[in-house]
């Protein structure tokens, strides 16, 4: 009940940001489908955007606060995130049309 | 029985609903359903944008993640799915592998954050939302006007540094996104279809 | 105004109470949330027998009679009966949770809006300065229940028409999106209650008044259209064609989720329309001020309470014009084809849009003099009770402080002109400090 009746601190925010990013790589690693990589890298690329966030906020942050530096950067990690998941949807589509398959296991064409 | 702070209490759902839908995400199968957890532990992050005072980025959140990336994400997932439902499923091998290097980056992350000291907060919460700041702030920013910045007057005399605002960047990543939408349409052209490798009737 | 009731609360005796201050926020968030509710299950219900009787004029026959007397005014009751007993169909190849959440996620996606939509000046349940980006950020989280909805279903039909549905919504958000930046122009804010206020008083004072916002206005609405998928742009639930596309394996209270949530679009949509382009709250003529009923925001009086309910019909009224509008649409124009639609997203609304924002960018620009100075000052007619707290110019708003800082006051009032017979100012300015 610690957590209810104190007020959140920047540790607290940080804390989800690395839940995401971890949770995000371990994505990554561990998904065959191209697409689901691809949802890693959105989940890491959130908890990049909770940090900047977190570490913005004069109410968290207090005088060590990044203030509007932290928005303005995490305006640009998304829009480049969007765009970037655009185009890596679109090699996707181009691995399926040569593959057949969106199984990433399947790219083993340079293999040995 | 203390009272609660009600944002603290906000905080935790948000959060809890960021992290458990994220583990979602890497525990199901099942590739829509993995999209539709992404979209809820989303607006959860969104969530906590609007908790910590960014109102704009978190309405920025909402409609560029989930109503843009994540309708991306399942329109890919309709285009390469060969059969309703698909699901990949990886080996326990991989399993282990894919938890020990996410366990041994969660130890590393987790000791970082603890070492960061919590600065000492000059205003408490409740007070301190009512200066949020709104799209004004956010575009006399971008062009230079800092209303947060110590030392960033630009109507003094002889300015230490030059301080030109986010306008440039802006207009960079404006032309990014045009050439993105250009090259992925042009990646993503609709080419012949190549016949499976393994199976060769099947065309 | 939780704060106040607190205090109240703490003077009554209720110290426990007082004390968790959580218990009073959530009551009076469930009760503002239930005012909308009922507000707009109630303007839904009506619409669902106003799309009958006026489909049924249209097309030359009477619509409902029986149910409810000579207008048929029980039948949406009917209607809702029916839809709650019929049986709960799952189709055998659906998946199984997605197939049950998707009504609701399309449900609250159109919902949503509702709060940060103000009704009347200080009538909103979250103000939020950012309330337009907001509303049509939300807005485009219903293209997601549809998909889910329509891959959900397992059938072919469902999947056609969701892949056709999200194809079309997300085309049209861009001209919705540049529409609507059109009136923030001018406005100079994203705050939805500041950009009506800055309507008030004659109809000349209204956004409409700018031939580019004018145009502006018609591509809203036909973009507005497209958005709640209406006819002529309804082809992902087209009933002649793909049964009734993603909706076409919900029956019974689910598809009633489903048309709930379409209603609840067109009418958010109609209001968002009316207070950023026909002056929301602020009629044609200012009559609350004629009768002295404006609101003073700072000190809640019975007469202001009227003024402000009068605002709120006003702009309920508006908007119900808009979804008639909506429906006249759809039983007088034929269904477009898909490419058709695309086409005219891309080819028609997007440049025309974009025109238009670049022609209100200039207009701004000359009649204000910089894109950051303030709406002219209407307040020649109106007493000084009602001024509004018009934002002043960037350059005015920003000082440089003693330490070099910058602030930027958000709100400053206008210097108060004296009453024709010589008395000061009856508001008491207050400024209120940026972030510092």
């Amino acid at each position: 009940m610690d957590l209810l009746t104190h007020s959140i601190g920047l540790s607290h925010y940080l804390i989800v940001g690395v839940v995401l990013f971890v949770c995000g790589v371990v994505c990554m690693t561990i998904k065959r489908n191209a697409v689901g990589v691809l949802m890693g890298i959105e989940l890491v690329l959130n908890g990049a955007n909770v940090n900047f966030i977190a570490f913005g906020s004069p109410q968290l942050a207090g005088g060590g606060s990044l203030g509007l530096d932290g928005q303005f950067i995490a305006i640009f990690v998304m829009v480049l995130a969007a765009a970037e998941a655009a185009v890596a949807l679109a090699i996707a589509l181009c691995f399926y049309h040569n593959h057949a398959t969106i199984d990433v296991d399947r790219g083993n064409e340079l293999n040995g | 029985m203390q009272a609660i702070h009600w944002d603290s209490f906000f905080f935790l759902f948000f959060a809890l609903m960021t992290c458990v839908f994220a583990i979602a995400v890497v525990v199901s199968s099942n590739i829509v359903r993995m999209a539709t957890y992404l979209v809820a532990s989303l607006c959860g992050v969104a969530g906590l944008f609007f908790l910590a005072g960014a109102q704009f980025l978190g309405a920025m959140q909402l409609m560029l993640y989930v109503g843009g990336t994540v309708v991306l994400l399942v329109f890919g997932v309709m285009l390469t799915a060969k059969g309703p439902f698909v699901s990949m499923r990886s080996g326990g091998g991989q399993w282990i592998v894919a938890l020990l290097v996410g366990g041994s980056l969660l130890a590393v992350l987790l000791q970082t954050v603890a070492v960061v000291q919590p600065i000492a907060k000059s205003r408490p919460v409740a007070e301190a939302s009512a200066d949020q700041p709104t799209t004004t702030q956010l575009g006399a920013g971008l062009v230079g006007v800092r209303t947060d910045q110590v030392g960033q007057g630009s109507g003094n005399g002889g300015q230490t540094s030059v301080y030109a605002g986010y306008l440039l960047p802006f207009e960079i990543i404006s032309l990014h996104l045009l050439v993105v939408l250009v090259g992925a349409a042009f990646l993503a052209r609709a080419k012949r279809r190549v016949a499976p490798r393994e199976q060769g009737l099947e065309l | 105004m939780a704060q106040a009731l607190i205090e109240k609360l703490d003077g009554w005796g209720f110290h426990w109470l007082a004390q968790q201050g959580w218990i009073v926020y959530l009551l009076i968030g469930l009760v503002q949330v239930a005012l909308i509710l009922a507000l707009v299950m109630t303007c839904v219900a009506v619409y669902t027998w106003m799309e009958r009787k006026i489909s049924g004029r249209i097309q030359d026959r009477m619509g409902p009679t029986r149910v409810g007397g000579r207008f048929g005014w029980l039948q949406p009751a009917a209607d809702g009966l029916k839809l709650l007993c019929k049986e709960d169909i799952v189709p055998a190849a659906a998946d199984g949770l997605l197939f049950r959440v998707a009504p609701y996620l399309d449900f609250c996606a159109a919902f949503i809006p509702f709060l940060a939509l103000p009704f009347a000046p200080g009538w909103v349940v979250q103000p939020l300065d950012t309330a337009v980006f907001f509303i049509v950020a939300i807005g485009g989280l219903e293209v997601l229940g549809v998909i889910l909805a329509g891959y959900a279903s397992g059938s072919k039909w469902s999947l056609y028409g969701a892949m056709r549905e999200a194809a079309q919504v997300v085309s049209f958000e861009i001209p919705l999106g540049m529409c609507v930046v059109v009136p923030v122009l001018m406005a100079g804010t994203m705050n939805l209650t500041d950009i009506a206020e800055q309507q008030r008083g004659w109809l000349w004072n209204w956004n409409l008044v700018n031939p580019f916002a004018l145009v502006t206005f018609v591509i809203y609405m036909v973009c507005a259209t497209a958005s709640a998928n209406r006819a002529p742009f309804d082809l992902p639930e087209a009933e002649s064609e793909l049964v009734a596309g993603f909706m076409t394996e919900y029956s019974g209270f689910r598809w009633a989720m489903f048309f709930m949530a379409e209603y609840c679009a067109m009418f958010l949509l109609a209001l968002l329309g009316a207070i950023l382009f026909c002056g929301g709250w602020n009629g044609p003529v200012p009559i609350a001020t004629w009768l002295g009923l404006a609101a003073d925001p700072h000190h809640w009086t019975f007469l202001g309470f009227l003024g402000n309910c009068l605002g709120c019909t006003n702009l309920i009224i508006k908007g119900v014009l808009g979804v008639i509008f909506m429906m006249w649409l759809r039983w007088t124009l034929p269904r477009l084809r898909i490419d058709q639609v695309m086409t005219t997203c891309l080819k028609y609304c997007v440049p025309l849009a974009s025109i238009m924002l670049i022609g209100t960018m200039a207009t701004v620009f000359v009649v204000r003099g910089g894109l950051a100075s303030p709406p002219p000052h209407k307040t020649e007619e109106t007493p000084v009770k009602q001024r509004t707290e018009s934002p002043l110019s960037l350059r005015e708003r920003v000082r440089v402080r003693a330490d070099g800082t910058h602030a930027i006051d958000s709100r400053l009032p206008s210097p108060p002109a004296p009453l024709p017979d010589g008395k000061g100012s009856l508001v008491t300015p207050v400024a209120q400090e940026g972030v510092s």
